[in-house]
Protein backbone atom coordinates (compact mmCIF):
# COMPACT_ATOMS: atom_id res chain seq x y z
CA UNK A 1 0.00 0.00 0.00
CA UNK A 2 1.78 3.23 -0.91
CA UNK A 3 1.63 6.00 0.96
CA UNK A 4 -0.90 8.67 -1.34
CA UNK A 5 -3.23 5.65 -0.17
CA UNK A 6 -3.04 5.61 3.09
CA UNK A 7 -3.16 9.09 3.03
CA UNK A 8 -6.46 9.67 1.25
CA UNK A 9 -7.57 6.32 3.52
CA UNK A 10 -6.96 8.64 7.12
CA UNK A 11 -8.38 11.81 5.15
CA UNK A 12 -11.74 10.12 4.46
CA UNK A 13 -12.11 8.34 7.89
CA UNK A 14 -11.40 12.21 9.31
CA UNK A 15 -13.90 13.64 7.25
CA UNK A 16 -16.28 11.04 7.97
CA UNK A 17 -15.73 11.37 11.50
CA UNK A 18 -15.90 15.15 11.73
CA UNK A 19 -19.08 14.57 8.98
CA UNK A 20 -21.00 12.53 12.58
CA UNK A 21 -19.27 15.03 15.02
CA UNK A 22 -20.95 18.02 12.81
CA UNK A 23 -23.99 16.27 13.14
CA UNK A 24 -23.81 14.49 16.96
CA UNK A 25 -22.67 17.27 18.81
CA UNK A 26 -25.01 19.93 20.48
CA UNK A 27 -23.92 22.71 20.57
CA UNK A 28 -24.68 25.25 17.44
CA UNK A 29 -21.38 26.54 17.42
CA UNK A 30 -19.12 24.02 17.82
CA UNK A 31 -21.33 22.09 14.97
CA UNK A 32 -20.37 25.41 12.77
CA UNK A 33 -16.82 25.19 13.25
CA UNK A 34 -16.53 20.98 13.01
CA UNK A 35 -18.28 22.24 9.35
CA UNK A 36 -15.91 24.33 8.44
CA UNK A 37 -13.13 22.14 8.93
CA UNK A 38 -15.09 19.35 6.99
CA UNK A 39 -15.25 21.66 3.87
CA UNK A 40 -11.69 22.96 4.02
CA UNK A 41 -11.12 18.86 4.07
CA UNK A 42 -13.13 18.02 1.37
CA UNK A 43 -11.31 20.22 -0.60
CA UNK A 44 -8.62 18.24 0.47
CA UNK A 45 -10.10 15.70 -1.04
CA UNK A 46 -11.20 17.26 -4.20
CA UNK A 47 -7.48 18.04 -4.90
CA UNK A 48 -6.61 14.12 -4.09
CA UNK A 49 -9.19 13.96 -7.13
CA UNK A 50 -7.50 16.29 -9.74
CA UNK A 51 -10.48 18.53 -9.48
CA UNK A 52 -8.74 21.54 -8.45
CA UNK A 53 -11.47 23.88 -9.49
CA UNK A 54 -13.91 22.12 -7.34
CA UNK A 55 -11.50 22.25 -4.61
CA UNK A 56 -11.29 26.07 -4.66
CA UNK A 57 -14.65 26.37 -5.22
CA UNK A 58 -15.67 24.34 -2.15
CA UNK A 59 -12.70 25.98 0.24
CA UNK A 60 -13.94 29.17 -0.46
CA UNK A 61 -18.16 28.29 -0.12
CA UNK A 62 -18.04 25.66 1.92
CA UNK A 63 -15.33 26.19 4.44
CA UNK A 64 -14.75 30.05 4.04
CA UNK A 65 -18.00 32.37 3.15
CA UNK A 66 -20.40 29.17 4.07
CA UNK A 67 -18.50 29.14 7.55
CA UNK A 68 -19.36 32.79 8.00
CA UNK A 69 -22.80 32.60 7.16
CA UNK A 70 -23.11 29.83 9.38
CA UNK A 71 -21.17 31.41 11.92
CA UNK A 72 -23.65 34.37 12.03
CA UNK A 73 -26.36 32.67 12.14
CA UNK A 74 -24.89 30.35 15.20
CA UNK A 75 -24.27 34.05 17.09
CA UNK A 76 -28.03 35.04 16.65
CA UNK A 77 -29.85 31.43 17.89
CA UNK A 78 -27.14 31.58 21.02
CA UNK A 79 -30.01 32.97 23.09
CA UNK A 80 -32.34 31.08 21.97
CA UNK A 81 -30.67 27.54 21.50
CA UNK A 82 -31.92 25.28 24.91
CA UNK A 83 -35.64 26.48 23.69
CA UNK A 84 -34.66 25.03 20.13
CA UNK A 85 -32.86 21.76 21.32
CA UNK A 86 -35.84 20.66 23.35
CA UNK A 87 -38.70 20.94 20.65
CA UNK A 88 -37.66 18.19 18.63
CA UNK A 89 -39.95 15.41 19.72
CA UNK A 90 -38.91 11.58 19.04
CA UNK A 91 -41.52 11.71 16.41
CA UNK A 92 -40.40 14.27 14.37
CA UNK A 93 -36.21 12.44 15.45
CA UNK A 94 -37.66 9.39 14.04
CA UNK A 95 -38.79 10.66 10.97
CA UNK A 96 -35.50 12.62 9.66
CA UNK A 97 -33.66 9.49 10.68
CA UNK A 98 -35.65 7.46 8.67
CA UNK A 99 -35.15 10.20 6.10
CA UNK A 100 -31.71 10.45 6.47
CA UNK A 101 -30.92 6.88 6.25
CA UNK A 102 -33.87 6.35 3.55
CA UNK A 103 -31.77 9.27 1.35
CA UNK A 104 -28.29 7.41 2.34
CA UNK A 105 -29.42 4.08 1.42
CA UNK A 106 -30.60 5.62 -2.23
CA UNK A 107 -26.53 7.14 -2.77
CA UNK A 108 -25.22 3.94 -1.87
CA UNK A 109 -27.62 2.02 -4.22
CA UNK A 110 -26.79 4.85 -7.17
CA UNK A 111 -23.22 4.27 -6.62
CA UNK A 112 -23.30 0.49 -6.67
CA UNK A 113 -25.10 0.01 -10.07
CA UNK A 114 -22.74 2.88 -11.51
CA UNK A 115 -21.85 0.76 -14.81
CA UNK A 116 -17.81 0.28 -14.70
CA UNK A 117 -16.11 2.49 -16.78
CA UNK A 118 -18.67 4.99 -15.55
CA UNK A 119 -20.43 7.08 -18.46
CA UNK A 120 -18.46 10.68 -19.38
CA UNK A 121 -18.22 13.54 -21.65
CA UNK A 122 -14.65 14.24 -20.52
CA UNK A 123 -13.17 13.29 -24.24
CA UNK A 124 -15.77 15.06 -25.92
CA UNK A 125 -15.42 18.53 -23.64
CA UNK A 126 -11.22 17.95 -24.08
CA UNK A 127 -11.49 17.13 -27.98
CA UNK A 128 -13.79 20.32 -28.47
CA UNK A 129 -11.76 22.12 -26.17
CA UNK A 130 -10.77 24.64 -30.05
CA UNK A 131 -13.90 25.49 -30.55
CA UNK A 132 -13.34 28.05 -27.57
CA UNK A 133 -9.26 28.49 -27.66
CA UNK A 134 -9.56 27.98 -23.62
CA UNK A 135 -7.25 25.32 -22.08
CA UNK A 136 -8.73 24.60 -19.10
CA UNK A 137 -11.59 22.26 -20.04
CA UNK A 138 -13.83 22.91 -16.71
CA UNK A 139 -13.92 26.37 -18.21
CA UNK A 140 -15.08 24.80 -21.21
CA UNK A 141 -17.66 23.24 -19.91
CA UNK A 142 -19.02 26.22 -17.64
CA UNK A 143 -18.94 29.01 -19.69
CA UNK A 144 -19.55 27.48 -23.32
CA UNK A 145 -20.64 23.71 -23.47
CA UNK A 146 -22.96 23.76 -20.51
CA UNK A 147 -23.26 28.37 -20.39
CA UNK A 148 -26.71 27.37 -19.78
CA UNK A 149 -26.58 25.72 -16.74
CA UNK A 150 -24.09 28.93 -15.19
CA UNK A 151 -26.17 31.87 -16.42
CA UNK A 152 -29.01 29.97 -14.30
CA UNK A 153 -26.89 29.50 -11.54
CA UNK A 154 -25.93 33.69 -11.65
CA UNK A 155 -29.87 34.21 -11.59
CA UNK A 156 -30.57 31.86 -8.67
CA UNK A 157 -27.73 33.77 -7.09
CA UNK A 158 -29.76 37.03 -7.45
CA UNK A 159 -33.19 35.55 -5.99
CA UNK A 160 -30.89 34.49 -3.38
CA UNK A 161 -29.85 38.20 -2.55
CA UNK A 162 -33.61 39.37 -3.30
CA UNK A 163 -34.82 36.81 -0.63
CA UNK A 164 -32.40 38.11 2.07
CA UNK A 165 -33.51 41.28 1.14
CA UNK A 166 -37.17 41.06 1.49
CA UNK A 167 -36.58 40.11 5.17
CA UNK A 168 -36.10 43.72 6.10
CA UNK A 169 -38.44 46.27 7.87
CA UNK A 170 -40.19 48.36 6.06
CA UNK A 171 -38.44 51.20 8.38
CA UNK A 172 -35.29 50.18 6.47
CA UNK A 173 -36.42 49.56 2.51
CA UNK A 174 -33.75 51.07 0.75
CA UNK A 175 -30.70 51.30 3.59
CA UNK A 176 -27.53 49.63 4.43
CA UNK A 177 -27.31 45.85 5.14
CA UNK A 178 -25.76 44.92 8.25
CA UNK A 179 -24.67 46.65 11.50
CA UNK A 180 -21.82 49.65 10.74
CA UNK A 181 -19.00 48.15 12.32
CA UNK A 182 -16.51 50.15 14.37
CA UNK A 183 -12.37 48.77 15.16
CA UNK A 184 -10.15 50.56 16.79
CA UNK A 185 -8.56 52.79 13.79
CA UNK A 186 -4.64 51.45 15.29
CA UNK A 187 -5.75 47.87 15.88
CA UNK A 188 -5.05 45.12 14.06
CA UNK A 189 -7.98 44.20 12.29
CA UNK A 190 -7.55 47.67 10.73
CA UNK A 191 -3.91 47.02 9.85
CA UNK A 192 -4.83 43.90 7.58
CA UNK A 193 -7.90 45.58 6.11
CA UNK A 194 -4.95 47.61 4.62
CA UNK A 195 -2.83 45.25 3.79
CA UNK A 196 -4.38 42.25 2.51
CA UNK A 197 -7.10 43.89 0.11
CA UNK A 198 -4.58 45.18 -2.73
CA UNK A 199 -2.65 41.50 -2.13
CA UNK A 200 -6.29 39.52 -2.39
CA UNK A 201 -7.22 41.52 -5.35
CA UNK A 202 -4.42 41.08 -7.39
CA UNK A 203 -5.13 37.10 -6.44
CA UNK A 204 -8.98 37.00 -7.48
CA UNK A 205 -8.08 38.97 -10.70
CA UNK A 206 -5.50 36.22 -11.39
CA UNK A 207 -7.68 33.36 -10.56
CA UNK A 208 -9.92 34.75 -13.16
CA UNK A 209 -7.87 35.51 -15.43
CA UNK A 210 -5.89 32.35 -15.37
CA UNK A 211 -9.22 30.24 -15.15
CA UNK A 212 -8.74 29.97 -19.18
CA UNK A 213 -6.06 27.77 -18.87
CA UNK A 214 -5.81 26.49 -15.69
CA UNK A 215 -7.70 25.80 -12.46
CA UNK A 216 -9.42 29.56 -11.31
CA UNK A 217 -12.37 31.44 -12.84
CA UNK A 218 -14.81 34.04 -12.19
CA UNK A 219 -16.50 32.20 -9.07
CA UNK A 220 -13.44 31.40 -7.24
CA UNK A 221 -12.16 34.77 -7.98
CA UNK A 222 -15.14 36.38 -6.97
CA UNK A 223 -15.24 34.55 -3.65
CA UNK A 224 -11.64 35.92 -2.77
CA UNK A 225 -12.89 39.76 -3.67
CA UNK A 226 -16.04 39.20 -1.79
CA UNK A 227 -13.42 38.28 0.95
CA UNK A 228 -11.58 41.17 0.37
CA UNK A 229 -14.98 43.39 0.47
CA UNK A 230 -15.77 42.08 3.62
CA UNK A 231 -12.51 42.77 5.69
CA UNK A 232 -12.46 46.44 4.45
CA UNK A 233 -16.31 46.19 6.00
CA UNK A 234 -15.91 44.13 9.04
CA UNK A 235 -12.89 46.92 10.21
CA UNK A 236 -14.96 49.74 9.57
CA UNK A 237 -12.99 51.17 6.51
CA UNK A 238 -16.20 50.76 4.23
CA UNK A 239 -19.93 50.82 4.66
CA UNK A 240 -22.09 48.17 2.81
CA UNK A 241 -23.90 50.51 -0.15
CA UNK A 242 -27.56 51.39 0.35
CA UNK A 243 -29.58 48.62 -1.49
CA UNK A 244 -31.49 51.46 -2.98
CA UNK A 245 -28.21 52.05 -5.18
CA UNK A 246 -28.82 52.19 -8.78
CA UNK A 247 -25.07 51.37 -9.07
CA UNK A 248 -25.08 48.32 -6.55
CA UNK A 249 -28.09 47.06 -8.78
CA UNK A 250 -26.47 47.65 -11.87
CA UNK A 251 -23.12 45.26 -10.78
CA UNK A 252 -25.66 42.81 -9.71
CA UNK A 253 -27.26 42.21 -12.45
CA UNK A 254 -24.18 42.19 -15.01
CA UNK A 255 -22.87 39.23 -15.04
CA UNK A 256 -26.27 37.01 -15.84
CA UNK A 257 -27.82 40.81 -17.93
CA UNK A 258 -24.40 39.87 -20.30
CA UNK A 259 -24.66 36.46 -20.42
CA UNK A 260 -28.41 37.15 -21.36
CA UNK A 261 -27.81 38.92 -23.97
CA UNK A 262 -24.95 37.26 -25.36
CA UNK A 263 -27.14 34.03 -25.38
CA UNK A 264 -29.84 36.07 -27.21
CA UNK A 265 -27.54 37.48 -30.13
CA UNK A 266 -26.18 33.88 -30.72
CA UNK A 267 -30.05 33.28 -31.15
CA UNK A 268 -30.86 36.05 -33.41
CA UNK A 269 -26.83 36.04 -35.16
CA UNK A 270 -25.89 32.06 -34.87
CA UNK A 271 -27.05 28.93 -34.93
CA UNK A 272 -28.67 28.98 -31.17
CA UNK A 273 -28.66 30.23 -27.90
CA UNK A 274 -25.91 31.11 -25.98
CA UNK A 275 -24.30 30.39 -29.45
CA UNK A 276 -20.41 31.80 -30.03
CA UNK A 277 -18.94 32.14 -33.21
CA UNK A 278 -15.58 30.53 -32.53
CA UNK A 279 -13.96 33.30 -33.53
CA UNK A 280 -14.88 35.56 -30.86
CA UNK A 281 -16.05 32.82 -28.68
CA UNK A 282 -12.35 33.47 -26.00
CA UNK A 283 -13.08 37.87 -25.50
CA UNK A 284 -16.89 37.11 -25.33
CA UNK A 285 -16.40 34.69 -22.73
CA UNK A 286 -13.79 36.73 -20.90
CA UNK A 287 -16.38 39.44 -21.31
CA UNK A 288 -19.05 37.56 -19.51
CA UNK A 289 -16.49 36.38 -16.74
CA UNK A 290 -15.35 40.00 -15.90
CA UNK A 291 -19.30 40.94 -15.67
CA UNK A 292 -19.49 37.87 -13.19
CA UNK A 293 -16.57 38.45 -11.14
CA UNK A 294 -18.08 41.76 -9.91
CA UNK A 295 -21.79 40.23 -9.91
CA UNK A 296 -20.46 36.92 -7.96
CA UNK A 297 -18.56 39.37 -5.36
CA UNK A 298 -21.13 42.00 -5.03
CA UNK A 299 -23.58 39.19 -4.10
CA UNK A 300 -21.89 36.89 -2.28
CA UNK A 301 -20.59 40.15 0.00
CA UNK A 302 -24.03 41.44 0.61
CA UNK A 303 -25.50 37.90 1.11
CA UNK A 304 -23.36 37.93 4.07
CA UNK A 305 -23.90 41.46 5.19
CA UNK A 306 -27.61 40.23 5.43
CA UNK A 307 -30.82 42.31 4.95
CA UNK A 308 -30.67 46.00 5.30
CA UNK A 309 -31.15 47.29 8.34
CA UNK A 310 -30.27 50.92 8.93
CA UNK A 311 -31.64 54.54 6.70
CA UNK A 312 -28.59 55.95 5.17
CA UNK A 313 -27.28 58.49 7.56
CA UNK A 314 -28.10 56.85 10.70
CA UNK B 1 22.18 18.80 -6.73
CA UNK B 2 18.96 16.87 -6.78
CA UNK B 3 20.49 14.55 -4.55
CA UNK B 4 21.21 17.44 -2.04
CA UNK B 5 17.39 19.11 -2.61
CA UNK B 6 16.13 16.17 -1.84
CA UNK B 7 17.95 15.65 1.89
CA UNK B 8 16.89 19.71 2.56
CA UNK B 9 13.55 18.39 1.79
CA UNK B 10 13.51 15.47 3.85
CA UNK B 11 15.27 17.09 6.82
CA UNK B 12 13.02 20.59 6.49
CA UNK B 13 9.88 19.08 6.22
CA UNK B 14 10.12 16.40 8.84
CA UNK B 15 11.03 19.32 10.99
CA UNK B 16 7.84 21.38 9.98
CA UNK B 17 6.08 18.04 10.52
CA UNK B 18 7.62 17.84 13.93
CA UNK B 19 6.42 21.45 14.89
CA UNK B 20 2.92 20.96 13.45
CA UNK B 21 2.96 17.90 16.26
CA UNK B 22 4.19 19.90 18.79
CA UNK B 23 1.70 22.66 18.46
CA UNK B 24 -1.08 20.34 18.07
CA UNK B 25 -0.20 18.57 21.53
CA UNK B 26 0.37 22.15 22.67
CA UNK B 27 -3.35 23.09 21.69
CA UNK B 28 -4.78 20.28 22.92
CA UNK B 29 -2.64 20.36 26.22
CA UNK B 30 -1.87 23.86 27.29
CA UNK B 31 -4.52 25.22 30.40
CA UNK B 32 -5.62 28.37 28.76
CA UNK B 33 -6.35 30.64 25.64
CA UNK B 34 -3.29 32.59 25.32
CA UNK B 35 -1.02 29.77 26.12
CA UNK B 36 -2.75 27.62 23.18
CA UNK B 37 -2.59 30.28 20.56
CA UNK B 38 1.03 30.61 21.43
CA UNK B 39 1.43 27.00 20.61
CA UNK B 40 -0.95 27.29 17.05
CA UNK B 41 1.40 30.33 15.96
CA UNK B 42 4.28 28.11 16.23
CA UNK B 43 2.52 25.22 14.29
CA UNK B 44 1.47 28.36 11.94
CA UNK B 45 4.85 30.46 11.66
CA UNK B 46 7.77 27.62 12.03
CA UNK B 47 6.58 24.56 10.47
CA UNK B 48 4.47 25.95 7.51
CA UNK B 49 7.72 27.91 7.42
CA UNK B 50 9.84 24.56 7.23
CA UNK B 51 7.60 22.79 4.96
CA UNK B 52 7.64 25.57 2.23
CA UNK B 53 11.81 25.75 2.73
CA UNK B 54 11.83 21.75 2.11
CA UNK B 55 9.66 22.69 -0.66
CA UNK B 56 11.13 24.90 -2.78
CA UNK B 57 13.94 22.79 -3.99
CA UNK B 58 11.13 20.64 -5.59
CA UNK B 59 9.29 23.70 -7.09
CA UNK B 60 9.26 23.61 -10.87
CA UNK B 61 10.34 26.98 -11.91
CA UNK B 62 11.21 30.36 -10.32
CA UNK B 63 7.50 31.63 -10.30
CA UNK B 64 6.36 28.24 -8.27
CA UNK B 65 8.71 28.80 -6.11
CA UNK B 66 7.29 32.68 -5.25
CA UNK B 67 3.81 31.13 -4.87
CA UNK B 68 5.22 29.19 -2.41
CA UNK B 69 6.85 31.97 -0.43
CA UNK B 70 3.95 33.80 -0.22
CA UNK B 71 1.86 31.28 0.67
CA UNK B 72 3.86 31.36 3.64
CA UNK B 73 3.85 35.25 3.95
CA UNK B 74 -0.02 35.42 3.72
CA UNK B 75 -0.09 32.40 6.51
CA UNK B 76 2.63 34.26 8.51
CA UNK B 77 -0.02 37.76 7.95
CA UNK B 78 -3.37 36.01 9.28
CA UNK B 79 -1.69 33.62 11.98
CA UNK B 80 -0.40 36.69 13.41
CA UNK B 81 -3.60 39.07 13.11
CA UNK B 82 -5.89 36.28 14.42
CA UNK B 83 -3.97 35.55 17.17
CA UNK B 84 -3.73 39.02 17.79
CA UNK B 85 -7.76 39.54 17.72
CA UNK B 86 -8.54 36.07 19.61
CA UNK B 87 -6.05 37.02 22.56
CA UNK B 88 -7.67 40.33 22.41
CA UNK B 89 -11.38 38.88 22.79
CA UNK B 90 -10.13 36.40 25.81
CA UNK B 91 -8.76 39.00 27.34
CA UNK B 92 -12.02 41.22 26.81
CA UNK B 93 -13.78 38.22 28.17
CA UNK B 94 -12.12 38.23 31.00
CA UNK B 95 -12.04 41.25 32.17
CA UNK B 96 -15.88 41.62 31.55
CA UNK B 97 -16.53 38.19 34.07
Amino acid sequence: MSIATIFEIVLAAVVLGLGIWTIVVRETYSATVGFVAYGLLVALIWVRLDAIDVALTEAAIGGGLGGVLLLGAAAQLRDSEPAVTDAAGNAVRVCAAILSALTAATLAGAVLVLPDPAPTLAPAAVSNAWATSLANPVTNVLMAFRAMDTMLEKVVLLLAIIGVWSLAPDSAWGGHPGPRHQADPHGVLVFLARLLPPIGIVVGIYVLWTGANHPGGAFQGGAILAAMWLLAIMAGLADTPPVSSRRLRLILVAGPGLFLVVGIAGLLFGSAFLSYPPAQAKPLILAIEVAMILTIAATLGLLLAGAPERRTGQ
Amino acid sequence: MSLLGDIITIVAVSAGAFFFLAGTVGLLRFPDTLTRLHALTKADNLGLGLVVLGLLPQAASLRDGFKLVSIWLLGLLAGATVSQLIARAARQGESAR
